[in-house]
């Protein structure tokens, strides 16, 4: 699961069966820091966002469980929250290698 | 399953019915030493994890349904566990 920050609206009147009435958005996959990764990507909404929202978005066959009511539609990313508040800590708060030998965490 | 940090959290009013009062939280998954830390990514929490701990996550969807107990929840990530502590040889 990963964020993705809304650009713009896809609409496409010739499309496979299943996936009629789907609201299509244009998203920029984004990390914690909210940098771009990869390239524009069409996603499934379900949520009802728009251009410019922060939203939450899962991937592969998950996306297709989202979707209200129809089971076997071909989607592969769908947005299935939109981000009200997001906190994350700055990078080098936690040491994420992992030393050889024992390491407790609590 | 990967063992991976909680770095924050995230809140969501309005998302899918199957997120409905379950939290969101930022992972970072641990690397051995010389391997790129900067990869995240979102996993649904399902042990009370907060920030700083260490958790083991599921990224599968159909571990996920099963740990969910809901055989349609659009949910690939989810954190299963706390690590007390590590051995790496």
């Amino acid at each position: 699961m990963l964020f993705g920050r809304v650009h713009g609206t896809a609409v496409c009147t010739m499309k496979i069966a299943g996936t009629e009435g789907l609201k299509l958005l244009v998203v920029q996959p984004v990390n914690r820091k909210l940098e771009p990764v990869g390239a524009l990507q069409v996603a499934a909404d379900v949520v009802q966002a728009g251009p410019g929202d922060l939203c939450v978005m899962v991937r592969s066959r998950e996306a297709a469980l989202a979707m209200p009511e129809i089971r076997f539609v071909p989607v592969d990313l769908a947005l299935i929250g939109i981000v009200d508040e997001l906190h994350v800590l700055p990078d080098g708060t936690f040491d994420l290698v992992m030393k050889k030998g024992s390491t407790s965490y609590t | 399953m990967i063992l991976a940090k909680v770095i924050g959290t995230v809140v969501t009013t309005i998302s899918h019915p199957h997120y409905k009062n379950r939290r969101l939280l930022v992972v970072q998954p641990l690397v051995c030493e010389g391997d790129n830390t900067d990869e995240d990514f979102i996993a649904l929490d399902n042990t009370h994890a907060g920030i700083g701990d260490t958790v083991l996550v599921n990224r599968e969807g159909n571990g996920a349904r099963q740990v969910l107990k809901n055989p349609d929840a659009c949910v690939i990530s989810v954190i299963v566990g706390i690590i007390d502590s590590v051995h790496v040889e």
